[in-house]
């Protein structure tokens, strides 16, 4: 099953009916000149090509038949395809589950390297809030982990071998000691409160005993979980654009530090949000490089890559990049102007963290949409080639008058 | 804690580019089966001889028990698509072949220099081609696939390059198309799968184990073709397996076997490549320009396929990618991008503990 949605009426007639109810106003194809190339062939009653959406037809694009088959070169040509049906399967992986956890990961990750060294240089504060933040976060990305399999039992099975090719086979191998290592760290912390001790002397009798090593324990927990903690954050970038969704794949070299800003953003506006601003400073400035670094990567993947960003700005995905966008240029206002106030860093905060949600969100929509429409495989595809012919050619060229 | 990716040993050192994506003589030994392994087998599917009875189509379903959905995938429920003849939409976890439709029309009347009536020089070229790739030993099987191919009754019949149909000189054809997992020499399905579910077989096919799949769902956003999907109910990823169980018994596989018109052809992938390049030879003889072999090229991006085909159009007009490239060809990059974004949180908030207290 591709989309869960195209089971709908609405969604079956866009799959599937729209190119051949979208071209009975237009002359039968069958009168246009013919392309030698195609041989003169085209969809019985009707142009076999696909029209872009919402965009009106060119005066003269009669299907292949036309000529016009290097209209394919420019963005919003027209293509061919199968009824207008989806090339590629869209990914399975569950919505909202999969971009939050594209989130916690990320805040996890950054809270998890402000934490350790927040331990050393004198903010108990920060460093016990930081640890919290990256303990339950941590252990959420791996409820929401398993949630998202078909058969969650058998979550363990990602762990029976080790692939550098699947970027899941490796994250499983961070995620896993990052949770373990972060919330062993936020259990010390738990167990030096007094309440919490007496309960869990009931359980385990020897524990007052051991009370003397727990800061040292929790300490080691903390630097072994930020040693996971950057790969944390910007892995899950490599799960998304290590895909044939196109509009993910394209971005791979930008996406990383897309999430890795995204990443401080959330771990600095979070913690910054929980600590007296007293001890906040290295999360303000971590949250502020963070949207700095975001804002400018995100330029890119909405800019850089003509037909592939058109689904960073359009429909659920552009809605939520633009609000992402907002959240964060304010969230990030507000932590420079006011973050030394209580009030500013709570309110900064939030908002930031709100922004990195969105941004996940955004660009998980936008991949999926990229894999909804023929036109994101088509054409970029026969641009491609295309291109590959030319270099071909001039190389030819070039060999050429090397010999003369 | 072993390795079982087509490709992890070029993470690990000795020729990094080749390993990812290009042509590999030798899926099987790669993958580290031992050197009498068989031979690499696949299918070549000639769509200009389908004539789109479906039977490989429910023979598949017949032999591997697959549940019947529609044509979004939807388990359980039966409907038109309105697309022609084709009601099965697509490939997916319960259809392991589909038989595509595409009924297409042209004027015969307009000057055509170079391409003529299809079928119309046939009696000059007809015999020269087809057969001669094929060796002289062999089995009925394929002798009948020769016969076939050369016969000068199929372009006679042939009913998608010679029906002339219509008024005012409208000419018509049927493309009819069976699809099927590609079987990639750089299968993205089986480089990002986590568990090992899927695997490369002694026959150089990819194959998922259904006891080892945990449902992740990687392999389904990995395909550049579309083709494996997981079973809504069961949670699995499910795939064609090119009968893994009747090679493993020496048969062929269900939808090779059923075929009536040697349309899906079965055997050893280097002569089956040598079979579609004579009869590529003998179409264009005939006069069809636009025939075309699609995943022949080892070293196109996905370094060539088991399952290659015989196409009268441009791919797209059948559903397939025109130019798929395996997306783990860039996957160094991507290491590379995600070390470094995670090497600057660690540096950015390293420094920000630096400078006035504060
Ligand atoms: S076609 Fe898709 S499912 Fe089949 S082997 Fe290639 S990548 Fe895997
Ligand atoms: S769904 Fe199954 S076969 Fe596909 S990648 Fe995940 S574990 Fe492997």
């Amino acid at each position: 099953m591709t989309t869960p949605s195209s089971t709908s009426p609405d969604d079956a007639h866009l799959n599937g009916r729209s190119v051949d109810a979208g071209s009975t106003g237009n002359e039968p194809a069958g009168e246009a000149p013919l392309a030698a190339a195609a041989g003169g062939w085209h969809r019985a009653g009707g142009a076999d090509l696909t029209q872009p959406k919402r965009r009106k037809r060119r005066k003269g694009g009669g299907g292949w038949g036309s000529g016009n088959r290097e209209a394919a070169m420019v963005p919003d040509a027209e293509f061919s395809s199968y009824y207008g049906r989806q090339i590629v399967k869209t990914p399975t992986w569950k919505n909202p589950e999969v971009p939050l956890y594209l989130f916690l990961g990320g805040a996890a990750g950054t809270s998890s390297v402000l934490g350790a060294l927040a331990e050393f240089t004198d903010r108990p504060t920060l460093a016990r809030n930081a640890e919290y933040v990256a303990g339950a976060a941590a252990l959420g990305s791996v409820v929401l982990l398993i949630d998202d399999l078909g058969r969650p039992e058998r979550f363990l099975h990602m762990l029976r071998v080790f692939k550098p090719t699947s970027p899941l086979s490796v994250g499983s191998y961070i995620l896993s000691p990052f949770s373990a290592f972060t919330s062993a760290a936020a259990g010390f912390r738990l167990l030096e409160l007094a309440p919490l001790l007496k309960l869990g002397t009931k359980v385990l009798p020897f524990l007052p005993a051991l009370a003397r090593f727990f800061p040292g324990a929790r300490k080691a927990s903390a630097i072994a979980a930020a040693a996971f903690g950057g790969p944390m954050a910007t892995y899950t970038a490599v799960l998304l654009s290590n895909t044939a969704a196109p509009s993910w794949h394209e971005v791979h070299t930008e996406l990383p530090f897309v999430f890795a800003g995204s990443a401080m953003a959330a771990g600095g506006g979070i913690t910054m949000a929980l600590t007296p601003v007293a001890e906040a400073g290295p999360s303000r400035k971590t949250a502020l490089t963070g949207v700095a670094l975001e804002l400018f990567m995100v330029n890119k993947v909405e800019h850089g890559h003509g037909l592939l960003s058109e689904p960073y700005h359009e429909g659920k995905a552009g809605t939520l990049m633009r609000a992402a966008k907002k959240a964060t240029i304010t969230g990030a206002a507000f932590t420079a102007l006011l973050g030394r106030t209580r009030v500013g860093a709570v309110i900064g905060g939030t908002l930031l963290a709100a922004g990195s949600v969105m941004t996940r969100m955004g660009v998980f929509e936008a991949g999926i949409a990229s894999t909804k429409d023929p036109k994101y495989i088509v054409i970029p595809q026969k641009e491609r080639m295309a291109a590959r012919k030319a270099g071909e050619a001039v190389a030819e060229d070039e060999a050429r008058s090397v010999v003369r | 804690m072993t390795t079982v990716s087509s490709a992890s040993p070029s993470l690990e050192g000795a020729d990094s580019r080749n390993r990812l994506f290009g042509p590999l003589p030798d899926v099987s030994a790669d993958a580290g089966y031992e050197e009498d392994h068989p031979s690499r087998v696949g299918f070549f599917t000639d769509t200009s001889v389908c004539i789109g009875c479906k039977a490989c189509e429910v023979a598949c379903k017949e032999w591997n028990t697959l549940p019947m959905d529609d044509s979004n995938g939807v388990l359980g429920q039966m409907g038109m698509s309105g697309m022609s003849y084709d009601n099965t939409g697509q490939l997916g976890a319960n259809s392991w072949r589909h038989v595509s439709f595409i009924e297409q029309s042209r004027s015969v009347d307009l000057p055509m220099p170079t391409i003529g009536m299809p079928g119309a020089d046939r009696h000059d070229h007809g015999h020269d081609h087809g057969a001669n790739a094929i060796s002289p030993q062999a089995d009925s099987v394929l002798s009948a696939q020769t016969s076939v191919l050369n016969a000068e009754a199929l372009s006679e019949f042939d009913p998608q390059t010679s029906v002339t149909g219509g008024d005012g000189g409208t000419q018509i054809r049927w493309l009819m198309s069976s699809d099927v997992c590609k079987h990639c020499t750089h299968a993205g399905c089986l480089d990002v799968c986590p568990t090992g579910a899927l695997f490369r077989t002694e026959f150089g096919t990819v194959v998922v184990q259904g006891d080892i799949c945990n449902g992740c769902g990687y392999c389904v956003s990995a395909c550049p073709y579309g083709v494996i999907d997981v079973r809504k109910d069961d949670g699995r990823a499910f795939k064609c397996t090119m009968c893994y169980d009747r090679l493993t018994d020496g048969l062929q596989p269900a939808c090779a076997t059923a075929c009536p018109t040697q349309s899906i052809q079965f055997g050893d992938l280097d002569e089956l490549q040598a079979r579609a390049d004579a009869r590529l030879a003998t179409l264009k003889s005939q006069g069809v320009e636009t025939a075309r072999l699609y995943g022949r090229d080892e070293s196109d991006g996905v370094g060539g396929v088991g399952a290659f085909f015989l196409l009268l159009d441009e791919p797209e007009v059948y559903g397939l990618p025109p130019d798929p490239i395996v997306t783990t060809r860039d996957l160094p990059a991507m290491w590379k991008a995600a070390a470094t974004g995670a090497a600057m949180i660690v540096g950015v908030v390293a420094s920000s503990f630096l400078g006035r207290r504060r």
